[in-house]
């Protein structure tokens, strides 16, 4: 084989071998697509912190909640409905009850619709920022504290936040809040 | 399909092995030419028996003959084969056999890696079929293996599966690397780019997208083993991931994937039509021109096959009108090939009409595929039998006819024996009329709201379902009688002269018919 | 092939497939136009898209197949050897462009129409299991399972098929007409997908994530669709009925559910006979177990347990509460407790207990609602 048919060879190798780590670059680089061309979808899970102005509008905030896979644990919106003003922080609360006789672990992970509201959604605390343990019986009103951006597109009118809880007792908890870590360091990400 | 050694071959080549071990170890691109293409028969037949079991189920409403766990493993099963096993080998196996007869070269240009990129192959499917007879049976999730089902719901066979999808991938990748330095380092001199024959451009460019996006698919799979057996969470949303970045990433790879198997295609037409309308290609660069752009294209467009999974709406519209743009080259390319015909000197022999089939089938696939694109429309078609409508007819009509008009087109070449063109053209005939039986129906099964992937059906679509089957099973049959052609003409026939057909042009006819073992080993002149 | 020859082919094969065609069932060929002022939108794009491939079509195919009758060898010997004519190239790349932009222009309005999702005035969540829909209307409270109702007989050909087999269910979704309704949807295991025809609504069901569409039904009526992306084995038998309403109707409903739910949680505290349970526990069985344990209650052996005879069934009342309400780990069993009522959970195992014998062989106990709801608020496990 002469010397530039090795030379062929060797590029197109680098190119697969290239082709396959950007295959796994496709995850975190989402992110990034997201932020720079604004195209968004999924809600932050990490503390964001925004001045509160006083020249936000009137919106509907609807709160949804899910167990995933029929986990047990009794899971609901204290408030379904709330009224509140763009521009400003708000705190609501979920209810939570472990039902069960063991202790168990979940995870809440967030939704808004519709998707290009994710983007004007702010938390400053969330229950889903954290695992969430509850000891058999035991119950907890867990907090979120959030603030929808006056940037908000003018045509909606009404924003769904959903939570859907996963078990995750049976994970290795450690390794999972570290992926979460990480995923939450890059904020928005589109679908 | 066996090589003759050539009495006044100046190098003293020896001819091939006897025996098994010819085969086995062969580095010839002749014979690996032929491996290929006997094992993409084979797995075509295969493919297409778990097809008739699909259509045997959906004669009637109701279920009759199989559970709806087992029919959709016969699905899945029967995507990947006819995908890997069948369209993509069969075009590896012309590479194999016409490239370096076509650029005047002696062979490929790393024999020895051709060699194990044939014969992973049959590995790697035996291990997928042997699925069917592991606890939990086969892959149930289908041929595009959305997360979760084929993480955290899939049968335990789906490691077998990502194992088998790794093998087939490095089959291909090593073929492409193969073709592309064939093609950019053994070129006979005085064959500059622009006069090589299409059907090696079409594999130059196939070749690259081959490098691009199977690793993507390796690292799909990668991923979903590590969320099924690490503990990784790339597509559970439990762990902080995402089911539809699965599609993303999957269709990334998907979508060029898709164009993989039609510019081959794409490129035998060329050939084909050109010869038989005793006329040269018209507009050859636009047509080398039109393949590049399809090729680049086909990597901003995958999400089309995502349209309901909630993305925002920027990003649906610049899909939908990517998706849109692409009609453009592939119409110039249409154009083109009626162009070519158009005041030419026209004889119907069978390749020719598996050609012109081509162009025209194709193109009402290509229609409704148009149709697809419209993105508030794809909700109504989106997982519908419309789809399937459009992807075999494509696929069906397109892709295997052009493997077929291939097959008849240059077996004489390979064989030294002309097929009997009776046979052929009844073999054409009757695959024409139940192709088009079997899918033409489908499309408006689809529109009439019948999704894909279903064991049965509601009563308003068990008519068609009814002829779909009917012209499903008529096919099949007919293939066997290609079987039957394809075997009598390697036994023997009205022997090839080296040109074959007035009017066909390229270095390939210009060698002995069948070609000595080892051709070309003094490079051609080329004006 | 002379063309006599070709004309007498063609005449043929018309003939032998003429017949299928002429026999089969014409009525339901196209996409239907639906039941909101969006479905006819679309119908309509779609329409001119078609036309305009057909038109494509017949120009270019045209051509071809005049070329193809014209330019034989026997009629032109000859050919010509022309083959490049970069205007010709340039005219048919920026006309088909042009053909685009006409059709893409549309497609955009419609579509940004869809997407216009400001509030509704009826807000559905819609979660896709394996293998059936539940509701929840986040109004009113009201919330309920969705299953195919269409007879296993029928599907295994042991009975004839009713007119809307495999398109009906025990629960429809009921909405108002004239009214804007929303539909959050998503999952509880895998990717559903929740399409409705006549609304032209088709959004994944996502496990984690949430997924919005809307509509405004013009016309009462009742709209069947389907589940879109494969879930599993029965991604065929999971459809959608919808029930659209004038208001009032609407409103009836709402409160005959609000009524339907607090009458349900006094019988669970009601004391049942025997007879009662058993009488509601049959019908339940038929709907959610027949399916794997058959109605003969034997099972299909090797893959679901027979329950006939079953030594739970028979003697293990505590284990037997544990498995309807925990599912079997690792097993295609599921847990039913958060999908029937404690009243129809009661009543379905009392059944079991009751019948094919195994009263007589077991201890033939009863189950209360009463117990089940205890279990629920005490005993469950993880």
């Amino acid at each position: 084989m002469n010397k530039s048919a090795k030379k062929t060879v060797k590029f197109l190798g680098f190119a697969v071998f290239g082709m396959f780590f950007f295959s796994f670059a496709l995850v975190p680089l989402y992110d990034v697509f997201c932020e720079v061309t604004g195209l968004n979808g999924k809600v932050a899970l990490e503390s964001t912190n925004i001045d509160e102005v006083d020249t936000g509008r009137e919106i509907k905030l609807q709160f949804i909640s899910h167990n995933n896979e029929e986990m047990p644990w009794i899971f609901k919106p204290s408030e379904e409905v709330l009224d509140i003003k763009t521009g400003k922080y708000y705190t609501t609360t979920f209810y939570v009850k472990n039902v069960t006789n063991k202790e168990m672990t979940a995870q809440a992970i967030p939704s808004v619709a519709p998707s290009n509201a994710a983007s004007h959604l702010s938390k400053l605390e969330c229950f889903c920022f954290n695992q969430q343990t509850l000891k058999p019986g035991e119950e907890a009103l867990l907090p979120v504290k959030f603030l929808v951006d006056t940037d908000l597109p003018s045509n909606i009118k009404s924003v769904a936040m959903s939570y859907t809880i996963f078990d995750i007792t049976d994970y290795d908890k450690q390794e999972l809040a570290m992926q979460m870590n990480h995923d939450s360091m890059h904020s928005e990400e589109s679908h | 399909m066996s090589a003759v050694i050539e009495s006044h071959d100046h190098d003293h080549h020896h001819g091939p092995a006897k025996g098994l071990t010819r085969w086995l170890f062969t580095t010839n691109h002749k014979d690996i030419g032929t491996l290929y293409l006997w094992f993409s028969f084979l797995m075509f037949l295969v493919g297409g028996a778990m097809a008739m079991v699909i259509r045997a189920e959906l004669f009637q409403p109701g279920m009759q003959i199989v559970q709806p766990e087992f029919y959709n493993q016969m699905l899945t099963l029967h995507g990947l084969i006819m995908i890997f096993g069948a369209v993509m080998p069969a075009f590896v196996g012309l590479a194999n056999w016409l490239v370096p007869m076509m650029v005047g070269a002696p062979d490929m240009a790393l024999p020895r890696m051709n060699n194990l990129s044939f014969w992973i192959l049959p590995f790697a499917f035996f291990v997928l079929l042997s699925s069917l007879f592991m606890e939990g049976g086969a892959p149930n999730f289908g041929w595009t293996f959305y997360a979760p089902l084929s993480t955290t719901y899939a049968p335990p066979s789906v490691t077998f599966f990502i194992f088998s999808v790794h093998i087939m991938g490095a089959s291909s990748i090593m073929g492409a690397i193969n073709v592309i330095v064939t093609i950019m380092n053994m070129r006979a001199p005085g064959m500059t780019l622009m006069k090589m024959p299409l059907f090696v451009w079409s594999w130059l460019i196939t070749a690259y997208l081959l490098i691009a996006v199977m690793p993507v698919l390796a690292g799909a799979v990668t991923m979903m083993l590590m969320d099924i057996h690490f503990g990784t969470s790339f597509f559970n949303a439990a762990g902080g991931g995402d089911p539809v970045l699965f599609q993303h990433i999957f269709w990334f790879f998907g979508h060029p994937e898709v164009y993989i198997m039609i510019l081959p295609a794409f490129g035998i037409t060329s050939h084909i039509i050109s010869t038989f309308s005793r006329k040269p290609l018209f507009g050859y660069s636009s047509m080398v021109w039109a393949m590049a752009s399809i090729a680049i294209l086909s990597f901003v467009v995958w999400a089309h096959h995502m349209f309901t999974v909630g993305m925002p709406l920027a990003a649906e519209l610049f899909f939908m009108w990517a998706t849109m743009l692409i009609a453009v080259p592939t119409g110039v390319k249409v154009f083109n090939w009626v162009a070519t015909m158009f005041k030419g000197s026209i004889t119907y022999e069978t390749p020719m009409l598996f050609a012109i089939a081509f162009v025209v089938l194709f193109t009402i696939g290509g229609f409704s595929g148009l149709m697809l694109a419209i993105t508030p429309a794809d909700f109504q078609y989106h997982d519908t039998y419309f789809v399937v409508a459009h992807f075999h007819y494509v696929l069906v009509p397109g892709a295997i006819f052009s493997i077929m008009a291939a097959v008849y087109y240059w077996i004489p070449k390979w064989t030294g024996n002309m097929y009997d063109e009776r046979l052929g053209r009844l073999h054409f005939w009757l695959s024409f009329v139940s192709v088009n039986v079997t899918f033409f129906p489908q499309h408006w099964i689809g529109l009439a709201g019948m999704p894909r992937r279903y064991p049965d059906y509601a009563l308003q679509f068990a008519d068609w379902n009814m002829v779909s089957t009917a012209g499903a099973f008529a096919f099949g049959l007919s293939q066997i009688l290609f079987l039957f052609i394809v075997i009598k003409t390697v036994r023997g026939g009205k022997k090839a002269t080296s040109q074959v057909w007035e009017g066909a042009e390229g270095l390939e006819w210009t060698v002995d018919s069948p070609p000595a073992y080892h051709t070309f080993t003094t490079p051609p002149k080329v004006s | 092939m002379k063309l006599s020859n070709f004309a007498k082919f063609l005449v043929l094969s018309s003939l032998l497939v003429a017949p299928i065609f002429g026999w089969a069932d014409w009525n339901a060929l196209n996409m239907t136009e639906g039941a909101t002022e969006v479905s006819k939108k679309v119908f309509d794009l779609h329409m001119l898209i078609f036309w305009i491939c057909v038109v494509i079509g017949v120009v270019v195919f045209g051509v071809m197949f005049y070329s193809m009758y014209a330019f034989t060898k026997k009629k032109n010997p000859n050919p010509s050897t022309f083959h490049d004519n970069t205007k010709l190239e340039i005219l048919w790349t920026v006309i088909p462009f042009v053909i685009l932009v006409v059709m893409a222009i549309p497609a955009t309005n419609v579509l940004k129409e869809i997407y216009n999702d400001e509030e509704g005035d009826v807000n559905i969540q819609v979660v896709g299991y394996q293998w059936k829909w539940q509701y929840k209307y986040l109004e009113d409270g009201i919330n309920f399972f969705s299953n195919l109702s269409t007879d296993q007989d029928e599907i295994y050909n042991k009975i004839p098929k009713g007119e809307h087999y495999l398109l009906e269910v025990d629960e429809p979704v009921v909405i108002p007409v004239g009214k804007k309704v929303r539909f959050l949807i998503t999952a509880n295991d895998v990717i559903h997908s929740w399409w409705v025809p006549d609304f032209a609504i088709k959004q994944d069901a996502i496990p984690g994530f949430i997924n919005t569409a809307w509509t405004i039904v013009d016309e009462p009526g009742l709209y069947r669709g389907n589940c879109t992306e494969l879930c599993g084995k029965n991604h065929g038998f999971m459809p959608i009925v919808v029930r659209a309403v004038e208001q009032s109707e609407y409103d009836e409903w709402v409160s005959g559910k609000k009524q339907a739910a607090f009458e349900l949680a006094q019988l669970t505290e009601k004391d049942w006979s025997v007879e009662e349970l058993v009488a509601n526990g049959e019908s339940v069985y038929v709907k959610n177990c027949a399916a794997c344990h058959q109605v003969s209650g034997q099972g299909i052996p090797g893959i679901f347990p027979g329950l006939a005879g079953s030594e739970i069934v028979l003697n293990n009342k505590p284990r037997n509460i544990e498995i309807l309400m925990e599912g079997v780990q690792g097993a295609a069993m599921q847990s039913f407790a958060n999908q029937l009522s404690e009243v129809d959970i009661a009543s379905v195992i009392t059944y079991t207990r009751q019948s094919w014998g195994n009263r007589e062989k077991g201890d033939g106990e009863v189950v209360l609602p009463k117990e089940i709801l205890e279990y629920k608020n005490n005993n469950q496990k993880s």
